[in-house]
């Protein structure tokens, strides 16, 4: 007697890959996890998007992903945002898995380029959607060459070339994508995250996925690894600051800001993480931040001047 | 004889390098002998063969020969830029000199050129990144030292390009818009910025005009005598030999040809090659 699959019902399988390359998938996962900040190659397949457009993201996202995972997907900060809607919708269309705007609720994240204010927890797993996965990119344009220098260690240029921005500019310039060791062993790009997430890749508790579909890169942080930003001995790594600033609806600070602009070239700060400006506004409570060093010195300064207009 | 170090710094053995693909007889049919160092055999191309030598502690020894004769091949393969054929080398300084420095893995390798050794080409452009300022070169050098501290970094790269008379105002340009002789001085500075024990000098003052030749060694050999660095002069120039060098190797088709303290070589050369290279003296 023949079984009736329940694949056959549908036009396409569960989480749209087909099971051989999600395992292949899964497998190369596997394999980044045990080497955190290694980029393992992958056959990153043809989606219904272009690669470039968060393939590397959903391409993790769809082989890890289960029928009771709980699906949160943020472009920038943004619940809302165009991309961040379609690919919602995609996966939500092809798995019918529950999806969330609630950071603490989900247990599947995809991101392009920020870690959500709220504190990540055991459990959980975030993918970062990577446009650039190699961190020595731009002191060497060869692949071959920058595999050689990762499997040697060979990190001199990298360091140069921070030394030189600090003499340039008088600091190191890096913006977005700050390189970090991680381990002790591989300098990483962390993708366009900015230097206010940075920190919050050190020894978490929730395990962070990359993917990088144009390139074909897969890498991984595993819970409770150390992921240091690289920094001199009198040249600290630093996070972005926003003094005496306010966010315009919450009222409070201590968080990753926008500056938004009106017509009449006015701006105002507003809060980047839309589920954390939800949580503020509607729910009148503060979700539970990451703790680490530098945000600690920022909502510091923040208590000790809590008259501070926005 | 013992692979203990208590004399020499470094010693060679059978150094070879081959380009393509040789056969039994091809280091047999090649050399000054045959005034050739392309096998007839297989048309494999034998750069340098069956080279020994040995360089102690403090000691400058020069290599001379006329051009393809192998002696850039020489240092370039001590200094790990090409991988050799055959051979073995030993260097008191790594691993007590019991260990064939040309086996070690690119890792150890990296570890011996940053800290142990240091390296000027004939061409700039070879030994320094032209995209990064010229305080960054030096930087690279001690960076992969583990010396993390830019203050240092700079008093360091400061300290050496006044050692070295470049401009310390130009600490942040790009030895690009340098002129040959002050380019050819902050490689220097960069070949020397961790005080290696073992210097090799490629070519390094041609191409450069008189006066700045003159310049370049007299600094070279004030370094050589405060800091006692070992050094392998490569030149087809026998007055830059004979002003840096204690001892000198000639070099034919790849060989070894002769061998001795270099006045003795210019004053009285046994071999036919010396005596051609020391008549055509200017």
């Amino acid at each position: 007697m023949i079984p009736s699959f329940k694949k056959f019902n549908s036009r396409f399988n569960f989480a749209f890959i087909d099971e051989n390359t999600k395992r292949e998938i899964r497998r190369k996962l596997l394999k980044a996890i045990c080497l955190p900040g290694y980029q393992v190659p992958y056959s990153s397949p043809e989606m219904p998007i272009a690669r470039g457009w968060g393939t590397g993201g959903l391409h993790v996202t769809l082989s890890v992903i289960g029928k009771d995972d709980v699906f949160k997907i943020i472009d920038q900060g943004s619940d809302a945002s165009v991309n961040a809607c379609n690919l919602r919708d995609f996966v939500h269309r092809v798995t019918h898995c529950r999806v969330t705007f609630d950071t603490h609720a989900a247990t599947l994240i995809q991101t392009r380029h920020r870690i959500p204010e709220e504190q990540l927890n055991d459990g959980q797993i975030l993918v970062f959607q990577v446009p650039q996965p190699e961190p020595l990119r731009a002191v060497e344009r060869y692949e071959t060459k920058t595999r050689e220098m990762h499997g040697e260690a060979d990190y001199a240029r990298m360091w140069v070339s921070l030394y030189e921005a600090f003499v340039r500019y008088g600091d190191i310039m890096q913006g977005a994508g700050y390189p970090v060791m991680v381990n002790g062993r591989y300098i990483m790009s962390p993708s366009p995250i900015p230097r206010w997430d940075v920190p919050n890749l050190h020894q978490s508790d929730c395990l962070y996925l990359f993917g990088a579909g144009r390139e074909k890169r897969l890498y991984a942080i595993p819970p409770h690894t150390d992921v240091v930003p690289l920094e001199f001995d009198d040249v600290k790594f630093r996070i972005e600051q926003f003094p005496g600033i306010r966010c315009s609806l919450s009222g409070t600070g201590g968080a990753f800001m926008d500056e938004l602009y009106n017509d009449l070239g006015h701006f105002r700060h507003v809060i980047n993480d839309s589920d954390f400006l939800d949580k503020l506004v509607e729910h009148k409570t503060r979700p539970q931040q990451w703790s680490n060093k530098y945000l600690q010195q920022v909502l510091d300064e923040m208590n000790a001047n809590p008259d501070l207009e926005s | 004889m013992t692979n203990t170090s208590d004399t020499w710094l470094l010693k060679v053995e059978g150094l070879t390098k081959i380009y393509g693909e040789p056969n039994e007889n091809s280091v047999r049919l090649t050399g000054p002998l045959f005034g050739s160092n392309i096998c007839p055999e297989t048309d494999c191309i034998v750069a340098c063969a069956d080279i020994n030598l040995e360089l102690f502690p403090g000691e400058v020894l020069g290599v001379v020969g006329e051009s393809g004769s192998g002696k850039s091949t020489v240092v370039r393969l001590l200094y790990f830029d090409l991988e050799s054929t055959a051979g073995v080398a030993y260097f008191s300084r790594y691993g007590n000199g019991t260990l064939n420095i040309l086996n070690e893995s690119g890792q150890k390798k990296r570890y011996m050129r940053n800290h142990l050794m240091g390296m000027v080409y004939q061409n700039p452009k070879d030994g320094l990144n032209f995209r990064f300022s010229s305080g960054g070169n030096i930087a690279e050098k001690l960076l992969m030292a583990g010396n993390f501290n830019v203050g240092r970094i700079r008093e360091r790269a400061t300290e050496l390009l006044e050692q070295t008379e470049v401009p310390v105002r130009r600490l942040d340009d790009s030895p690009a818009s340098f002129s040959g002789g002050m380019q050819q001085r902050v490689q220097i500075s960069k070949a020397i910025a961790n005080n290696p024990p073992l210097l090799f000098l490629d070519e390094v003052t041609t191409g450069l005009d008189v006066s700045v030749q003159a310049k370049v060694l007299d600094m070279i050999r004030t370094l050589q005598q405060e800091l006692g660095i070992a050094m392998i002069v490569v030149s087809h120039d026998l007055s830059v030999i004979r002003m840096l060098t204690d001892r000198t190797l000639v070099m034919k088709n790849g060989r070894i040809v002769e061998q001795g303290l270099t006045d003795q070589i210019l004053q009285d050369p046994q071999h036919p090659y010396t005596q051609l290279l020391v008549s055509s003296l200017l």
